[in-house]
This record gives structure tokens, C-alpha cells and sequence, in this order.
């Protein structure tokens, strides 16, 4: 379980995050949505430790993870995938040495093995036959799904997603929204994600979270979120629709 | 590992004793946090061997790349050196010592001063680049929840190479720079061959020689630390990469001329 208590966060002398309570449970998919802006991807990046709390706490089963030290922080971390906004893959290795990365990196597997896994890993995002070429020599979207890719094939207890969909065709962002629900309900992953998407928020979560200036405004399920009667809710919701 | 994900925020302030109290804070700052991470590095080398095939393409890089401007520049000072001071010594009739004055400030200074400013303009700033495209892309970020230390994967490998390439090439430029104060000397200041021979090897003992290996091996770390540490530290995208390349070769510079002061006079 992942709790946020009265957690603030200034950058750049601004307050960027106002007193953040959450508690999100083991083996839920938690959506998180607001606009841009709004301080969702550096709460993502609190919850593994990228940036620590100026005020307030993060838990995870019930470790403060602002006051782990860099070994414990190291274990706690090896229990996540991170899938970044750029997919941040590493620009001299092919895609399938990227993949390969964590498992060559932090395992004892064979190498025949490790290449076996993330193949695998690769064919579930539709990268099967992309697997030679540089990251430079695909798009954006495919290397935000090797992104993908490199953060499950360990198969962490849980999974940060930051903008999932965004980029991709409508096809593939539906796939990707089955890979998230497939990895809940057969591994049990904990999922966090962040997404301006609502399509997408509302077809995979279990509760979704909005944000708007640093604070939580709602916070409730799928039916409750659209039932909603906070104005961000509303505005945001019907933002959307006139999108799409 | 230290690696800031935030920038150092301070208020502005147009106070000037609050401004040099930054700078110093600043500058310590960067100091400990290069610090760290190339003590992390060093804790690293034992798995050298592991890393073999990333260290020997850095070893292509930090030597081979640059084998042609070394050699170069190192051609250039010792002609240099070579009729500078054999100009003057012709005055008092000692031009037959040019040797030992060419060989003596090559090995002592001019060959690690002068390899070490290469490489750390040539393969610091590329490191600095690298890295700095790596944190502003958020690849260094990825690493590290991946639970892969940037210290072990992209600096021990560039350490380890710098540390085997900065002496070995400082060796080949003290040849060459002899070399070409050898050529000065004989077709211009009309020493023999012989002579300067002699005499470059007169007064060169082992401990100019190694205290330059050593120079060398001290300025090869300082060049991966500064470059590793302010690579790392970039933010803001391209231009933020711009700006720590430029730093990481200022920085370099001016260290690895304090510092061969100090380790000169540690020595004499």
C-alpha cells in the first residue's frame, strides 16, 4: 500500500504540492488526472523517491520512503517499473538490449534467458520485430512502449505510469489500458497512473484521483468521479467531451 | 548515490554578501557531490571486468580519438620548448643543454598539462554532453529505479579508461614533444642528435618521469569527476546541457592547473 500524508512539496520556490493525502491500495489501479501543470508527474516521482516531501510523508507498506537510506531505497525501488513521460530509454543500445537492462543488470539469469524474457516482454506491447533497432530509429510512441516494456519485464509489485497514452494511436492506447488490467488481475500489480486520458481513466480504474493547483479535489471511483459535483471535475470532464 | 533531482532554489538577491555566501555554498556543494560520486566510481572498479566492453570503447575514445591531436600538439610544444629556450641559451653559448631543458619541462609538466587539457576538451565535454542528454531526458532517473547505480554503469567505465589512457598517452606525448625539440635542435639550433640525446637523458631521472605518470593519473580522475558530476547535475533540456559542457571544461581546466601546481610542489 502507497499513503501520502499532508505531503507539500516546493520547487523553484513554488508550492507545488499542497497537502496531498492519499492512500492507494495493494493490487488497485488508481488513475490520477488534472491538468498540466498541476504537480501529478513529481508526485509520481515522490512515491519512488526522486524527489523527497519538504512537509509530510510517504509510505510504502509502511516505510517512510523520504528516510530510507540509499540500500533500503535500492530494495524498495527493485519492487517498481517506472514508465517515464519520454520512455527514457538509453539512446546507444538497441530496444532489446534496453529491456534486457534490468534483468542483466540486477539478475544472475542466463543470457539466453534474459533475451527470451524480453522478447516476450517486447511481443506484448507489439514490439516483437522492433527489438534490433535503435531507439533513435523508432517513433515516439514505440519508444514510449519499449518504455513500457523495460519497466514490467521485471515484474514489479507496482507499476508508476506517467502520460501511458499519450502519443500513441487509439489502438494501441487501448492495448496498452488491457496490458494494465491484464497485470492487475493475473500478477496482482499495483498501478499508478498518471494521464490526462480520460477515456482511458475511466475504461481501467478502480479510483481515480483529480488534481488541480497541488491539491486532491476529488477522489472516488470511476461512477463517482462522473457523478461528481466538483466544478474541476465537471470542466475537465467536459473539456473531453468536446475533444473527443 | 547523490544525484539532485531538483535544482538548488535560492530567492534572488542583488545582496553581495548573500551572493559570495551562494557561491561558496555552491561550489562546496559540487565538490562533495562530484566527490561522492566518483569515490562511488572508484568502489566500482573491481568490476572492471564486467564492464570490459564498455570500457574498451571508452578506451577508443579517450585514446585512440584522440591519438592524432595529441600527437599534434605534443610534436608542436616540445619544437616549441626547443627553440624558445635554445634561442636564449644560444646566447651564452649552452645550446647543447636544450635537451635536457625540452625533456626535463615535458616530463615534468608540459606532457600531462598538455594531454590532460586535451582530453579534458576533447572526452570531458563529451561526458558532460552525454550524461547531461541522459539526466535531461530522464534516462539517469530511469537507471536509478531500475536500481542501477549511474555511478557503477556510466562513470566506472569512463574512470577506468581515463585512468589507463591520460598516463599512457602522456608517456607518448613526452616522446613526441622530445622528438620534435630533437628536430628544432638539429636543423635549426645545430645541436646533433647525438648531443640532445645525451643530454635529454642526462638529468631525466624515474622520478620526473613518474611524477608525471602520476600528474596524469590524477588529472584523468579530475576530469571524469567534474565532467561526470556537472553531466549529471544538467537540467532544463539543451540548453542546460550547453551550460555544464561549457562549465565541465572551465572546471576541468582550472583544476587540473591548481592541482599540478600542488602535486610540483609536493615533489620539489
Amino acid at each position: 500500500m502507497i499513503e501520502l500524508q499532508n505531503m507539500h512539496k516546493y520547487l523553484s520556490g513554488q508550492h507545488v504540492l499542497r497537502g496531498i493525502d492519499l492512500k492507494i491500495e495493494s493490487g488497485e489501479i488508481f488513475v490520477i488526472v488534472g491538468p498540466s501543470g498541476t504537480g501529478k508527474s513529481v508526485l509520481l516521482r515522490h512515491m519512488i523517491g526522486l524527489h523527497t516531501a519538504d512537509e509530510g510523508k510517504i509510505l510504502v507498506d509502511g516505510q517512510d520512503v523520504g528516510s530510507l537510506s540509499d540500500s533500503k531505497l535500492e530494495k524498495m525501488r527493485s519492487r517498481f517499473g517506472v514508465l517515464f513521460q519520454s520512455g527514457a530509454l538509453l539512446n546507444w543500445m538497441s530496444v532489446l538490449d534496453n529491456v534486457a537492462l534490468p534483468l542483466r543488470e540486477k539478475t544472475r539469469m542466463k543470457n539466453v534467458e534474459i533475451e527470451k524474457k524480453a522478447n516476450d516482454a517486447l511481443k506484448l506491447i507489439g514490439l516483437e520485430n522492433d527489438g534490433m533497432k535503435m531507439p533513435s530509429d523508432i517513433s515516439g510512441g514505440m519508444r514510449k512502449r519499449a518504455g513500457l516494456a523495460r519497466a514490467i519485464v521485471t515484474e514489479p509489485e507496482i507499476v508508476l505510469y506517467d502520460e501511458p497514452t499519450s502519443g500513441l494511436d487509439p489502438i494501441m492506447s487501448r492495448k496498452i489500458d488491457n496490458l494494465i488490467v491484464s497485470l492487475k488481475n493475473k500478477l496482482n500489480v499495483t498501478s499508478v497512473v498518471v494521464t490526462h486520458d480520460l477515456a482511458s481513466a475511466f475504461g481501467i480504474a478502480d479510483r481515480i484521483a483529480m488534481m488541480n493547483n497541488g491539491r486532491i479535489v476529488m477522489c472516488g471511483s470511476v461512477k463517482e468521479f462522473k457523478a461528481s459535483g466538483n466544478d474541476y471535475v465537471r470542466e475537465f470532464i467536459a473539456a473531453q467531451k468536446s475533444v473527443g | 548515490m547523490i544525484i539532485p533531482y531538483e535544482q538548488d532554489y535560492y530567492p534572488s538577491s542583488n545582496n553581495p554578501i548573500i551572493c559570495f555566501g551562494r557561491f561558496w555554498l555552491k561550489c562546496f556543494r559540487s565538490v562533495g557531490r562530484g566527490g561522492v560520486i566518483i569515490i562511488d566510481a572508484f568502489l566500482c572498479l573491481p568490476l572492471f571486468f564486467r564492464y570490459r566492453a564498455e570500457i574498451r570503447k571508452q578506451l577508443y575514445l579517450a585514446g585512440i580519438r584522440s591519438f592524432g591531436v595529441t600527437s599534434t600538439v605534443a610534436l608542436f610544444t616540445g619544437m616549441i620548448l626547443s627553440l624558445q629556450s635554445g634561442l636564449m641559451l644560444r646566447d651564452y653559448g649552452q645550446e647543447m643543454r636544450v635537451g635536457t631543458l625540452v625533456a626535463q619541462s615535458m616530463c615534468r609538466e608540459m606532457g600531462p598539462l598538455m594531454t590532460a587539457l586535451i582530453l579534458a576538451a576533447s572526452v570531458g565535454s563529451a561526458i558532460a554532453a552525454q550524461l547531461g542528454t541522459m539526466a535531461v531526458s530522464e534516462e539517469i532517473a530511469a537507471l536509478e529505479i531500475m536500481s542501477i547505480n549511474p555511478a557503477r554503469f556510466l562513470v566506472m567505465p569512463r574512470l577506468a579508461a581515463m585512468m589507463i589512457m591520460c598516463p599512457v598517452l602522456t608517456a607518448y606525448t613526452d616522446l613526441i614533444g622530445i622528438l620534435g625539440g630533437g628536430l628544432v635542435a638539429s636543423n635549426q639550433l645545430n645541436v646533433s642528435w647525438g648531443m640532445y640525446y645525451d643530454n635529454a637523458l642526462f638529468m631525466l631521472g624515474t622520478k620526473e618521469i613518474w611524477m608525471g605518470i602520476l600528474k596524469a593519473w590524477v588529472f584523468s580522475i579530475i576530469i571524469v569527476a567534474v565532467c561526470s558530476y556537472q553531466g549529471m547535475s544538467a537540467r532544463g533540456g539543451a540548453v542546460g546541457v550547453g551550460i555544464v559542457t561549457r562549465r565541465s571544461v572551465v572546471i576541468s581546466f582550472l583544476s587540473i592547473l591548481i592541482s599540478g601546481y600542488f602535486i610540483t610542489r609536493l615533489f620539489y
